[in-house]
């Protein structure tokens, strides 16, 4: 073996250590017996599995989260995939590649400073504590990820297939629904998965704009962590985890299905 | 043309600056397969983009059997496309692929199903019906293609180079398949190429097509023997280009003088004037090798290059200043490079040209 060869392996190894090494610290913290989220592991149970579903804030938190996950999964994916619909040429005039970049620009602004304009402009609509609020929040910064999988997907469409179907007859919005969207929908599925994964563990915007009432998961555990510590977090972290990796196998099976198709 | 079916009114292109096609006018017959023949950027799929509908004219008017349709959308047009690379949708089978036209139409159920096998068996693809266009051969596909855009029964159909990703067998394959539907079912085809022999072979009709504008429009066989310029000639073909001087004209047939000074007789159309200088074409299998001809051209020229063909040789001969490149089949007695040879051809095969 090369030095080189050598040393990427190290550099490699080290770097994914680096990155799911917390990952790995909390896991088995999630099986503790006792009541206090440190090692060593005195015993195992599964007892805060047990209180992370029973329990009513805990329970309240995780329907929260789906609440307001699918119904920015929906607003999102809707709205991302007509701007993408909008910006699909390559060569975009100028007031549409402003556009574009204000559609991404979520991606790149500081979540609290999206926070205080929200929860200022909120306040004046009396969408603060509201689960619409939270869900408009939400959309906002997972809007730029379903445009830019959408605009992918899109830019790789042949647009000779769309002219083939109007030649063959189907107006403007039949082309749409027959041709343009069945070829987008790995985008739109992968574009709806990541605004649900942003939903679920955004927790800036949610403290300004979410009241009692809109606490999530996220927004839960970070509170319980500073309140009273307990290895509940390790569960729920578990559960986010475990989510979160099936969500990314759904992502990977969508895109594959849509290369075995071409 | 009386009657003619499609009618192209001053028809101009741009996109920004550039000229794409400009004031073009052309007629297309019913029934007729009309090439537009060309090189890459002389709008001839502009065109033919036009008439689909995918683009609109910049100025002029398109007519259709009788009605405008320069701003009609494609969808209303009811034109069949074929396009180079099939278009076929990847996420239908064959035979949703040639059924939707039908659905589009609301055409029943059963009818659907009818005649998307008709259509099928047509171009001989029956029992593909329910594989995915990723699974056939090129070939396959732009049968499918060609289906799915006769299916229901367009008044024209425009075909964009679609032979073009094709090899070389099947292509010829396919351009009889295609001149044969052409005839069974008297379909009216505009096809675009820029290979000049598959338009040749096709064909009723040809329009050459350089910078945006006709150069020639006319029968092959008009084309091949009497093009009208420089650039027909070279493009349609394979050809001599000499350049001469007026001698004298008599009754259709002018004298021409070669630079090395030999003289020759053209049979012309055109207004000739002693002492104008002129460009003729001579296509190199009408030029006889080894023979004097008394009712023809006669010159003599030193073989510099012979390349065997096969079926046939390709002599190049210099006389004088002129290289002639000379077609010519194996029953010439063995020629080696320096020999001095008599070459003759007719005033009638002779064919001035403007530049």
């Amino acid at each position: 073996m090369s030095v080189l060869r050598f040393s990427k392996l190290i550099f490699g190894s080290a770097t994914v250590f680096f990155l799911i090494a917390p990952l790995i610290a909390i896991l088995p913290l999630a099986f503790t017996d006792s009541v206090f989220l440190n090692y060593p592991i005195p015993g195992y149970s599964t007892r805060w599995f047990v209180e992370l579903f029973t329990a009513g804030v805990w329970q309240r938190s995780i329907i929260n989260s789906l609440i307001i996950g699918c119904g920015t999964t929906v607003l999102a994916t809707f709205l991302g995939t007509v701007g993408a619909l909008g910006l699909r040429d390559k060569q975009l005039s100028l007031v549409l590649t402003t556009i574009k970049t204000i559609f991404l620009l979520p991606m790149v602004v500081p979540a609290v400073v999206l926070g205080v304009g929200m929860q200022l402009m909120f306040a004046r609509y009396a969408l603060t504590n509201t689960y619409l609020g939270v869900i408009i929040a939400h959309t906002v910064v997972a809007v730029p990820f379903v445009v830019v999988n959408v605009l992918a997907v899109l830019q790789g469409i042949d647009r000779r297939l769309e002219q083939a179907a109007a030649s063959l007859g189907a107006a403007p919005v039949t082309v749409l629904k027959q041709v343009t969207l069945p070829l987008a929908l790995p985008g739109i599925v992968s574009g709806a998965v990541f605004a649900f994964a942003t939903s679920l563990d955004e927790v800036v915007l949610t403290l300004f704009v979410a009241g009692p009432n809109q606490r999530t998961l996220a927004r839960q555990m970070f509170s319980t962590i500073r309140e009273n510590i307990s290895p509940a977090i390790a569960a729920a972290a578990f559960v986010f985890i475990v989510g979160t990796v099936l969500i990314a196998i759904v992502v990977n099976f969508s895109r594959g299905t849509n290369r075995a198709n071409e | 043309m009386n009657n003619p079916f499609i009618r192209l009114e001053e028809v101009s292109k741009s996109f920004g600056l550039l000229t794409v096609v400009e004031g073009l006018n052309l007629e297309i017959g019913k029934g007729e397969f009309i090439s537009l023949l060309g090189p890459s950027g002389s709008g001839k799929t502009t065109i033919l983009m036009m008439l689909a509908g995918f683009e609109n004219p910049t100025s002029g008017a398109i007519w259709a059997g009788g009605k405008r349709i320069d701003s009609l959308p494609p969808h209303r047009r009811n034109m069949g496309v074929v396009f180079q690379n099939y278009a076929l949708f990847p996420h239908m089978t064959v035979s949703e692929n040639v059924a939707f036209p039908l659905k589009m139409r609301n055409v029943p159920r059963a009818k659907v199903k009818e005649r998307v096998g008709k259509a099928l068996d047509m171009v001989q693809l029956g029992s593909l019906a329910e594989r995915r266009p990723s699974q056939l051969s090129g070939g396959q596909q732009q049968r499918v293609a060609l289906a799915r855009a006769l299916i229901f029964e367009p008044e024209v159909v425009l075909m964009d180079e679609p032979l073009g990703a094709l090899d070389k067998q099947l292509r010829e394959q396919m351009q009889l398949d295609i001149r044969d539907l052409h005839r069974r079912l008297e379909l009216t085809i505009v096809f675009v190429t820029h290979d000049q022999s598959e338009a040749l072979t096709m064909s009723d009709r040809i329009a050459i097509f350089n910078r945006g504008k006709i150069e020639q429009i006319g029968k092959p066989s008009d084309i091949y023997d009497h093009p009208s310029t420089q650039f027909v000639a070279e493009f349609i073909g394979e050809t001599n280009l000499v350049r001469g001087c007026v001698q004298s004209v008599e009754g259709g047939t002018a004298r021409v003088q070669l630079p090395g000074g030999q003289e020759v007789f053209v049979e012309t159309a055109t207004d000739l004037r002693p002492n104008s200088s002129v460009c003729l074409s001579i296509r190199p299998e009408r030029i006889k090798v080894g023979r004097r001809e008394a009712a023809g051209n006669n010159i003599t020229a030193a073989v510099s290059d012979i390349v065997y063909h096969g079926d046939h040789l390709r002599l190049v001969a210099r006389s004088d200043s002129q290289s002639l490149t000379i077609k010519t089949d194996r029953s010439q007695p063995t020629l080696s490079i320096g020999d001095e040879v008599q070459l003759s051809f007719l005033s009638s095969d002779c064919w001035v040209v403007s530049a």
